[in-house]
């Protein structure tokens, strides 16, 4: 019975798909499974931004949307109607083509990379084998997106949102897809349904061999999540979009639907980038404990999905924007030296797999955390101390 | 001016409990009760000798107390009063006694709220009372008239009635006294 519930959307296509005559079969399934892709996540989209709206109301003290329905549930439904009805503006100077192009462009590579992400057991629309390169390789097309909404739109503070926006994704996504491969590393596949499935079990029947409960992977962990937070554009990296600073950024000169549309691509990425996370560190749709694995899989990851968005959520209710020195110091002289110090103690950790005298997991543990948290103090340390650093000078202040 | 940086010790370098910090700081905010009031169903109590929109107000028996004697319409900095004297024609309805507005609008656009009105009235006729929220779709209906004045006003209970004072006094004054020679 659990089995059926757990298998139950596999279960469900291969029904519909076997209903159709063989020629229609091999279009079918993946139509099924894209539409399947849209309607979920285009729903938790309108979700997020009533629960992200309420969350950051309440982080304010306010009481965030109430009016359009009971408790304000209504209110995506209003969002949508009111971008659907405003007008579309495109600006004289703009470069027509590409300002059309841009949100566009900003949805559909998001929309590919889901293809490869496993949302339950067996549920992936395409099992890649190397599947974390190919979402790596479309997500990386957003960046492009982002350029082109600031180039086109003939307007200086979206062509400097714009060149901000390229600037960070392009230094943070560095560390994001290397502290993913100490976990391709440890786990020895590019492909994800893999990857989960090497995170199966659990150590003494009750701690779950999750990737997160390893040295590496809680920094791996925390280092993916700040990098993710930077690649979807959101607080405290929402330099891009940095409203009291260049108005909107890339933003500035779309309206209606368009406007709509990147803001879909820019929360369909956080989804992505927080099931990404999931899959490599939180163990996929896996049960953190062994007497709740009869919980349909695809629940499992939903809830650890929501758990991330909350996350993100309360970090930016939480932290204020950084500068773009400031960001760009923190990417290149203090993730990126700290993602690689983390790779060897991933290929430390994958190494010495085989000890097996008795504390050799604790040893393991404190050995790759030391080396983990040495780096960590002394890069602080050397930061701090770094030359240039000395007491500011505010010219024009009394 | 020059600031120097501060010395930070180990913790502080370590900026993750700053952080962690921060996310408590939120969370309390998140679960505190709420002050927001939801304004057009709660509204928050007007206090005693608030300044309102002005109103013109009735006796107890329903006599509109003004008298016209147009000190508001004078005194009213933004001119916000007119005033129409009834002349010399005779109110049948209030007799002999005093005179009454033919029209009072006041043009709640331009009105400042100041009181003055309230203040000149020899008659306590005008009061600002607690309305705070006028609204309209026209210009045209922002000038209330007599009528509506009166209704919004309503009735000022108050113990001193002139106006019978005076009727009684004119009635007295029909009779000649007789017995007195």
């Amino acid at each position: 019975m659990m089995e059926t519930l757990d298998q139950l959307f596999v279960l469900l296509k291969r029904w519909v798909v076997g209903e159709f005559p063989a020629a229609w079969r091999l279009w079918l399934s993946p139509l099924i499974d894209a539409g399947a892709i849209i309607g979920v996540f285009a729903g938790l989209f309108a979700v997020t931004t009533l629960l992200e709206r309420k969350g950051l109301g309440r982080l304010q003290n306010r009481m965030g949307p109430n009016r359009v329905g009971p408790f304000g549930v209504l209110q995506p439904l209003a969002d949508g109607l009111k971008m659907l009805t405003k007008e579309d503006i495109v600006p004289r100077a703009a470069d027509r083509v590409v300002h059309f192009l841009a949100p566009i462009a900003m949805v559909t590579p998001i929309l590919l990379a889901y293809a490869v992400l496993p949302f339950g057991r067996n549920l992936v629309a395409v099992d890649f084998d190397a599947g974390l390169l190919f979402f790596f390789a479309v997500g990386a097309g957003t960046e492009l997106a982002v350029f082109m909404a600031g180039w086109s739109s003939r307007n200086k503070y979206s062509l400097l949102g714009a060149m901000r926006g390229i600037a960070q994704m392009i230094s943070y996504e560095v560390p994001l897809v290397l502290s993913a491969v100490a976990v391709v590393l440890v786990a020895g596949s590019l492909s994800l349904p893999s990857i989960v499935d090497s995170q199966a079990g659990y150590h003494w029947g009750w701690l779950a061999r999750w990737h997160v409960f390893t040295p590496w992977g809680l920094a791996g962990f925390i280092l993916f999540l700040i990098a993710a937070t930077a690649e979807s554009n959101r607080s405290p990296f929402d330099l891009p979009e940095g409203e009291s600073e260049i108005i909107a950024g890339h933003l500035i000169e779309y309206s209606g639907f368009k406007y709509a549309l990147f803001f879909l691509g820019e929360y369909l990425g956080l989804f992505a980038v927080s099931a990404l996370g999931i899959t490599l560190f939180l163990g996929g749709w896996q049960a953190p404990v062994p007497f709740l694995a009869w919980v349909p899989s695809y629940l499992w990851f939903g809830a650890k999905l929501l758990g991330c968005i909350a996350l993100f959520i309360w970090l930016r209710g939480t932290m204020p924007r950084l500068r773009t020195d400031q960001l760009m110091n923190f990417a290149w002289k203090f993730m990126l030296p700290l993602v690689l110090v983390n790779l060897v103690v991933a290929a430390l950790w994958h190494g010495t797999a085989a000890w097996g005298f008795f504390g050799a997991g604790a040893t393991r543990w404190l050995l790759g955390g030391a080396v983990l948290w040495l780096t960590y103090s002394a890069l602080s340390h050397a930061l701090f101390t770094a030359p240039g650093r000395g007491p500011r000078t505010y010219r024009y202040a009394d | 001016m020059i600031v120097p940086r501060p010395q930070l010790n180990f913790w502080e370098r370590l900026y993750l409990p700053a952080i962690w910090n921060g996310f408590k700081v939120t969370l309390r905010h998140f679960f505190r009760k709420k002050v927001t009031m939801q304004y057009p169903e709660e509204r928050w109590v007007v206090p005693p000798g608030y300044r309102g929109a002005p109103y013109l107000v009735q006796d107890p028996t329903g006599r509109t107390k003004c008298v016209s004697c147009q000190l508001c319409e004078f005194v009213c900095p933004p001119k916000a009063i007119r005033i129409v004297p009834p002349g010399p024609a005779v109110d049948p309805a209030a007799g002999n006694v005093e005179k009454r507005p033919r029209e009072f609008e006041i043009d709640m656009l331009r009105c400042i709220f100041c009181g003055l009105c309230e203040e000149v009235c020899p008659e306590e006729a005008i009061f600002l009372l607690q309305d705070y929220s006028l609204t309209g779709t026209r210009r045209e209906e922002m000038i209330y008239d007599l009528k509506k004045l009166l209704a919004l006003g309503g009735v000022h209970q108050d113990k001193i009635r002139k106006w019978e004072r005076k009727a009684r006094e004119a009635e007295a004054q029909e009779v000649f006294p007789v017995g007195r020679t």
